[in-house]
């Protein structure tokens, strides 16, 4: 029996969000690129695969524009003109629910004024976003393969081969794993993790709002964990309830009308009445970073690499960012005839993206066990801490910019600009 | 012409010993690999600034043909044969050339390799659009003879691109020295800091020989980046880059 291999310049394993935005980023460079995911392309953008909704913070943002899916996300997405961060409590303990006195506010206009400035990021539902990137992989004539799946790779002289589940073998200069947080591709190489599971788990719904809510996400710091509500199109909103395991366990089991009132009783009523739409969806927590995003012909991007607490919406938006700086290094590799696969060419990629992830990871870490408390003192201190934030403007606007990925040295595609070869 | 050979032996059977670790990225040639991309960028853009700009930025030397003079295992002539480069790649020890031949043909990339001297192929007339010597002449028995053969295989309206380590109390101290002993970079005995070569001590030769040769160019450590890059400052390693009329 003869193999069929095919060649490519990078095979990407995972056609997840991130895998797709990789994949187009190559694509658009003039690389050649395979990517294969293991479910059927349908499958991802049923409603009831993923519930969940991103805050693509705007150097993310512009990276999307400029590989042409934002135009078909369209008006799918809400930007977030302001940010509201506060020690909430719910009902029924000393103080009313809703946003407490003292708390953190950014706002855009602080830091892109006028009408037309630059949001501080745009909430997409998930679905959307795949959605999107599907639409625009098939436009682009993205060479997809699904189901299929990375089965085992070896590493050659100068190009890793790679056994896919349907017997076909593809040649490649790089294997870019992004096959999530259980990726089979980076325990194949050998790359371990730490890391741990958490005691919380996130409920995630979607309301619908009396109000306009303007476009102002709000995060409460709960004793349970944060509780946030996400703007999203047609003045709906997205649900973010982290909470102790079997409460969220519990919660899931609740009947609708008992459930909303769980709901109203944090989410409070500056938005007049809420109606839930759509089932909950419920996910576990937890941290982990790779110890290296790379080996011998394997570059670990987005989930494979790192995971975080989604308290400071910011996993989506690293691996998004992991991307960037990957697709950058690849070309510039490219373009000196250099073994894409090779130490030499991807320590730069591991050297740019290994820094921020591990500290967001543990700094957002820190963050969720600092709010997730109710002992008094640590209320108070964190409630000073926030409202001391707040009314300094420049430490208000480096905490916007490194929410927004603006800070340090950004790759081309997040200023805007597109690679080529 | 000088027929003295440009070789010495004992040059060849140091690097016979670690031939096998050629394209081990950790071991001794490390620093060879961590040079590599300024190295190339420098001949990718010296190589269009006298060819003109290329038809693809994917394969800029398409249809040039390249001559590597002291090869090694490939380092640089695998990335020059990637960007379209038609490349014959010579060096005077056995066992490093079948590590590259090796490797090169593991991926399908067509390189001449032989084993030669630059002056075996210049006595046989053969000429080249551009020739390169990395980090070599440091390592050759007759600075004046490598380079009149080096011009020779430099066809008229061609480039010759040569870098080295510069004789300096800082190139000695750090590239040789440090890199030796200290950082365990390279080999012990990897270079005689005596037989460094100066900028002007290529440049002048080569201007006899009619060349119009380019001021050089450092590569400075960037310890940021943890690789090399390109810079004004020469007082270590250098490049310089001759045109032949």
């Amino acid at each position: 029996m003869t193999k069929q291999t095919d060649t490519c310049d990078v095979l990407v394993a995972g056609g997840g969000m991130v895998g797709l935005t990789l994949a187009l980023a190559l694509r658009q460079a003039g690389l050649e690129v395979i990517a294969v995911d293991g479910e059927v392309p349908a499958a991802q953008l049923d409603p009831a695969y993923d519930g969940r909704a991103s805050a693509i913070a705007f150097a993310s943002w512009r990276m999307l524009k400029t590989l042409g899916v934002v135009e078909r996300i369209g008006a799918h997405a809400e930007p977030i003109e302001e940010i509201v961060v506060s020690d909430g409590r719910p009902a029924g303990s000393s103080r009313r629910s809703g946003p407490s006195s003292l708390f953190l506010h950014f706002d855009r206009r602080e830091l892109n004024p006028g009408p037309e400035g630059e949001a501080l990021g745009y909430m997409v539902e998930n679905r959307r976003m795949r959605l999107a990137l599907a639409q625009q992989a098939r436009e682009t004539g993205l060479d997809l393969r699904a189901p299929d799946a990375v089965e085992s790779h070896s590493v050659l002289p100068g190009q890793i081969r790679v056994q896919l589940r349907s017997g076909r073998v593809v040649q490649a200069g790089l294997l870019a794993a992004a096959d999530g947080r259980d990726s089979r591709s980076r325990r194949a190489a050998g790359l371990r993790t730490a890391g741990w599971v958490h005691k919380q788990a996130a409920l995630v719904v979607t309301v619908r709002a009396q109000r306009p809510h303007r476009g102002i996400a709000h995060e409460y710091f709960l004793p349970g964990g944060p509780f946030a509500i996400l703007p999203l199109s047609d003045n709906r909103a997205c649900v973010v309830w982290t909470d102790r395991a079997p409460t969220v366990g519990a919660l899931l089991a609740l009947k609708d009308g008992d459930f909303l009132a769980e709901l109203k009783a944090r989410f409070g009523d500056f938005l007049g009445d809420l109606t839930v739409e759509g089932p909950r969806f419920s996910y576990p927590l937890g941290v982990h970073v790779a110890e290296k995003l790379i080996a011998p012909g394997v570059a670990l991007v987005g989930d494979a690499g790192h995971g975080v607490h989604p308290i400071a919406g910011q996993g989506l938006n690293m691996g998004l960012r992991d991307c960037a700086a990957l697709a950058e290094v690849l070309v510039d590799a490219a373009r000196l005839g250099q073994d894409l696969g090779a130490t030499a060419t991807l320590a730069r990629y591991d050297r740019w993206r290994r820094f921020d992830n591990a500290l967001l990871a543990w700094a957002t870490e820190g963050f969720n066990t600092l709010f997730s408390n109710d002992w008094p003192l640590l209320r108070l201190a964190r409630d000073l801490g926030m409202s001391a934030v707040s009314s300094i403007p420049p430490a208000r606007r480096f905490f916007m910019k490194a929410a927004g990925g603006e800070l340090g040295d950004l790759p081309l595609l997040l200023r805007g600009e597109a690679l080529a070869l | 012409m000088n027929t003295a050979s440009t070789l010495d032996p004992s040059e060849i059977a140091k690097f016979a010993k670690t031939a096998h670790a050629w394209w081990d990225e950790k071991g001794p040639f490390a620093p060879l690999h961590r040079l590599n991309p300024a190295r190339l960028a420098y001949i990718r853009d010296r190589a269009a600034a006298r060819f003109g700009p290329p038809a693809s930025r994917r394969r800029p030397l398409e249809g040039l043909r390249v001559l590597d003079i002291g090869c090694g295992g490939g380092l640089v002539s695998e990335p020059l044969a990637r960007l379209g480069a038609r490349l014959t790649a010579i060096d005077a020890e056995g066992e490093t050339l079948k590590i590259a031949e090796a490797h090169a043909l593991a991926q399908g990339l067509s390189i001449t390799y032989s084993q030669a001297s630059a002056e075996d192929l210049a006595h046989k007339g053969l000429q080249f659009d551009l020739v390169i010597a990395m980090e070599i002449i440091e390592h050759t028995a007759d600075v004046g003879a490598f380079l009149t053969a080096a011009a020779a295989l430099t066809a008229p309206g061609g480039l010759l691109i040569l870098s080295t380590i510069n004789r300096t109390w800082m190139a000695k101290a750090l590239a040789v020295h440090a890199a030796e002993h200290l950082l365990r970079w390279v080999p012990a005995g990897t270079h005689d800091p005596e037989k460094l070569v100066k900028p002007e001590e290529i440049a002048a030769p080569l201007r006899a020989l009619g060349l119009e040769v380019d001021a050089p160019v450092g590569l400075s450590l960037d310890l940021g980046k943890g690789g090399f890059r390109l810079s004004a400052d020469v007082r270590m390693n250098y490049l310089i880059a001759a045109e032949r009329r």
